[in-house]
């Protein structure tokens, strides 16, 4: 077959030319910083409420404003999803606005939330979130400022008494994405909607039978782990072992149990120094206090405590596997219900540091809008129902939505009956309330950082030395939390 | 008959040139936006890109993590793949009887590689769960005793290993069968008379003419296990500790979890150009052996010619 004869002449296109022109064309459109913003990066941030969707609100305030819309929200698998869904028909009826809940476990909840915040589609538009990702989702201008909504009557309900949250959490939701800088300022990045002190959760029952008392210092609460370990299987409580706390290769590992008694120990993340973050762990005392806790999980915790999630460290509580659960208070306190140790558990403050610090670390779960959403109206008409009086105060004592955000929840006489049915509980949560709060140096990198933590104790655990190991975690971590 | 337009056969070899190019962009556009990202320090913290060179490979390739990643990414090619090749080939000898059992067992092969690999990791890390798996029973019940599931950075690489050996043995033994099943019969028949054992058959027929069968399945295993990370990142989520961070898994870390998309993406153009390096040289290789089996000193791959899978190597030659 021959082929078509090539026409000549000036401006003739070849096949070549046409694939070099196309070559040169994907090369430019890649290579320009247009084509890379184009890809999703580089995208302006917040200007500060400035053009916010909640300027163009006026009027006066109604429920049925958005009726017929339909939101969708990305959740966390937990009880104060469980609340939520169980009072959706009622946020339903009162607004017309639909939920649509997707909900996910928590080990790969964030990375869903990340994707979909980086896709800027705006697929959901409201999600559940803590203070520390707001020092990540906040600076690329994923997160929608709620303080305009918040300021704006048209826009919020009467009701809404932002002042009745406790004021360390909702401070916990500002931050102005400055590495090392309080948290605090005018911008609101999301809402408290339930929190979590770290506590020791004990089974009363192992306790008295083998005549122990709750640990009042770190060196204590190790030996009290190695001996539950030892004794409360031949006290009739078979394969029970000493301590549950978490152990993933994950950030959330660090920031219960481990970062709560680091703090009492007077340890910190990082030093500020000038503009620089200097990591601290492998001070001395960060070296040792690491290595004790890596060496009670090693003699006193469970078998395969380096895939332990809040899911398997809890549970192991509830189904009587574990003595002691140095976890969240929320976490045993929902263990308290339907479960093997329902009945046996109580609370102590957990151990106290050398100056007697009862320093708490926090998290916070809150709600945040997309800053891509489509629907932010009706998003924020469901914001504002969610971390409500009127919400809170029915999750709080017909469902298990606590530790409570609002001071007229913590007040209400029917949450305290409920929770003073539980030993402990509210004293334990009365004692440490005071200085708990976020323990942690607000940085951009908080993932990275944390992540790199847990990994070094998963080392420490599994034989490292802790000075070699956490000494190589500064390094590493100086150059990539200062980038 | 009219003949055809002027116009029209002057745009005919652009328009069947169209798709070729449509391609081209499709692949190589993604491809070069993700290359052009690593010259650049793109991250959630840094709103505000600027050109940094090859700051992000200088830092990367001096780095400590790097080369651990590579480390325990190249281990785990080599260990997962000798396992699957041994295991592989030792089934398809198995199978290569013609039973009840053996037709029955055949169907039952492939129902691990319907299996999801992120699935089956899952699946297999409650398996191991010292508390609640199978696996601390049986062991106990051999005497035993003190398992601790994944808990260990050799046990967390081993049970790997194995995952995706159970995943993907079937793989290998399908490839292996088909390939014994086309061997002819006459030397085979020549070595009985001759009275050679199974051995010695195994070992000076057998296995030579099946090896450019089982190498199309080593080279498509190593090239895959470079790139794992379902199955360690559901199974050990690359711990404890950094044991079993692959460089597919640093580069999730990067890019996903720490929003550090030009880091990330670095790391997985190095990754890029490692498998395409072992690539070249595997499949040169594979052509090789096809040459040697075909009786061709040199020349070409010719693998049609040898009567070995030729598909199957220009897919490897692709991949």
């Amino acid at each position: 077959m021959t082929e078509p004869t090539e026409p000549t002449g000036p401006m003739r296109w070849g096949r070549r030319d046409v694939l070099r022109l196309a070559g040169a064309g994907v090369g430019a459109g890649v290579l320009g910083s247009a084509g890379l913003t184009g890809c999703g990066f580089g995208s302006p941030a917040s200007n500060g409420g400035k053009d916010s969707a909640a300027k163009k609100v006026s009027g006066g305030f109604d429920w049925k404003k958005h009726k017929g819309t339909t939101l969708r929200l990305l959740m966390n698998k937990h009880p104060y999803t469980d609340a939520l869904k169980a009072h959706r028909a009622d946020f339903q009826d009162k607004t017309g606005i639909k939920l649509v809940i997707d909900e996910f476990p928590e080990s790969n909840y964030f990375d869903k939330v990340t994707l979909e915040l980086k896709s800027r589609q705006g697929n959901y538009d409201a999600f559940m979130l803590g203070a520390y990702m707001v020092w990540q989702y906040g600076p690329p201008g994923y997160l929608e400022d709620l303080g305009p909504w918040m300021n704006n009557s048209s826009a919020t309900h009467a009701e809404f008494a932002p002042d009745d949250f406790f004021p360390n959490l909702i401070k916990a939701g500002q931050w102005n994405f400055v590495n090392g800088a309080p948290l605090g300022g005018k911008q609101q990045w999301m809402l408290p909607w339930g929190f979590e002190t770290n506590t020791v959760c004990y089974r009363s029952d192992v306790f008295s039978k083998l005549g122990l008392k709750p640990a009042e210092s770190f060196d204590d609460l190790t030996e009290l782990a190695r001996t539950l370990k030892a004794k409360a299987p031949g006290a009739g409580f078979d394969g029970m072992y000493g301590i549950a706390v978490r152990g993933s290769r994950e950030w959330a590992t660090i920031h219960p149990g481990f970062m709560t008694m680091y703090s009492r120990e007077g340890l910190k993340d990082f030093r500020v120094d000038g503009k620089k973050l200097v990591p601290t762990m492998n001070t001395p005392e960060a070296v040792d206090f690491t290595g004790k806790w890596a060496k009670m999980v090693r003699d006193a915790g469970p078998s395969g405590w380096t895939s332990y999630t809040w899911y398997q460290a809890s549970s192991d509580l509830g189904a009587g596997k574990a003595a002691m659960l140095f976890d969240a208070d929320t976490a045993s306190y929902f263990q308290n219900t339907d479960t093997a140790a329902a009945g046996k558990l109580a609370w102590h403050p957990g151990p106290k540091g050398k100056d007697g610090s009862l320093a708490t670390n926090m998290w916070i779960w809150s709600l945040a809008m997309n800053s891509s959403s489509k629907k932010k109206p009706a998003a924020w008409w469901f914001l504002q129902w969610a971390t409500s009086n009127e919400h809170l105060l029915w999750a709080a004592t017909k469902q298990q939505h606590i530790d409570a955000v609002r001071q007229s929840v913590a007040d209400d006489a029917a949450y305290k009956k409920r929770l003073r049915a539980v030993p402990g509980f509210l004293d334990t949560f009365q004692a440490v309330i005071d200085q708990t709060k976020i323990q942690f140096t607000p940085q951009r990198n908080f993932f990275d950082a944390t992540t790199s933590w847990a990994a070094a104790l998963q080392e420490i655990y599994g034989g490292a030395d802790a000075k070699a190991t956490l000494d190589k975690l500064a390094k590493d971590l100086e150059p990539r939390v200062n980038g | 008959m009219t003949a055809t337009p002027r116009w029209r056969r002057r745009l005919r070899p652009y328009l069947l040139a169209a798709p070729a190019v449509l391609l081209c962009v499709g692949i190589l556009y993604p491809f070069f936006v993700g290359v052009a990202y690593t010259v650049y320090n793109f991250s959630d913290a840094n709103r505000e890109p600027s050109f940094v060179g090859l700051n992000n490979f200088a830092d990367i390739l001096g780095s400590d993590a790097l080369w651990h990643s590579a480390r325990v990414t190249v281990s785990f090619a080599v260990a997962a793949t000798a396992a699957e090749t041994v295991l592989g080939v030792g089934v398809a000898l198995l199978l290569h009887r013609s039973s009840l059992l053996g037709r029955l067992l055949e169907r039952l092969l492939i129902v691990p590689l319907m299996v999801a690999p992120i699935i089956a990791a899952i699946m297999w890390k409650l398996i191991l769960l010292p508390e609640v798996g199978w696996v601390r029973p049986i062991l106990s019940a051999v005497g035993v005793h003190g398992y601790r599931g994944t808990d260990g950075a050799g046990a967390a690489f081993f049970w790997s290993v194995v995952v995706d050996a159970w995943l993907y043995t079937p793989f290998v033994a399908i490839l292996a069968l088909a390939g014994l099943r086309s061997l002819p019969n006459s030397p085979f028949e020549a070595a009985a008379v001759d009275g050679a054992n199974w051995w010695l058959t195994f070992r000076r027929l057998t296995l030579p003419m099946l090896w450019p069968y089982v190498l199309v399945a080593v080279i498509f295993r190593f090239m895959d296990c470079l790139k794992v990370f379902d199955i360690i990142y559901g199974l050990t989520a690359g711990g404890p500790g950094d044991a079993t961070t692959t460089l597919q898994i640093s580069a999730y870390l990067e890019a996903i979890t720490y929003a550090r998309y030009s880091r990330g993406m670095t790391f997985m153009l190095i990754l890029w150009v490692v498998v395409y390096a072992i690539s070249f040289v595997l499949v040169r290789y594979l052509g090789r052996v096809q040459n040697r089996a075909a009786g061709i000193s040199a020349g070409p791959s010719a693998g049609a010619q040898a009567g070995a899978p030729a598909g199957a190597a220009a897919g490897a030659e692709a991949g």
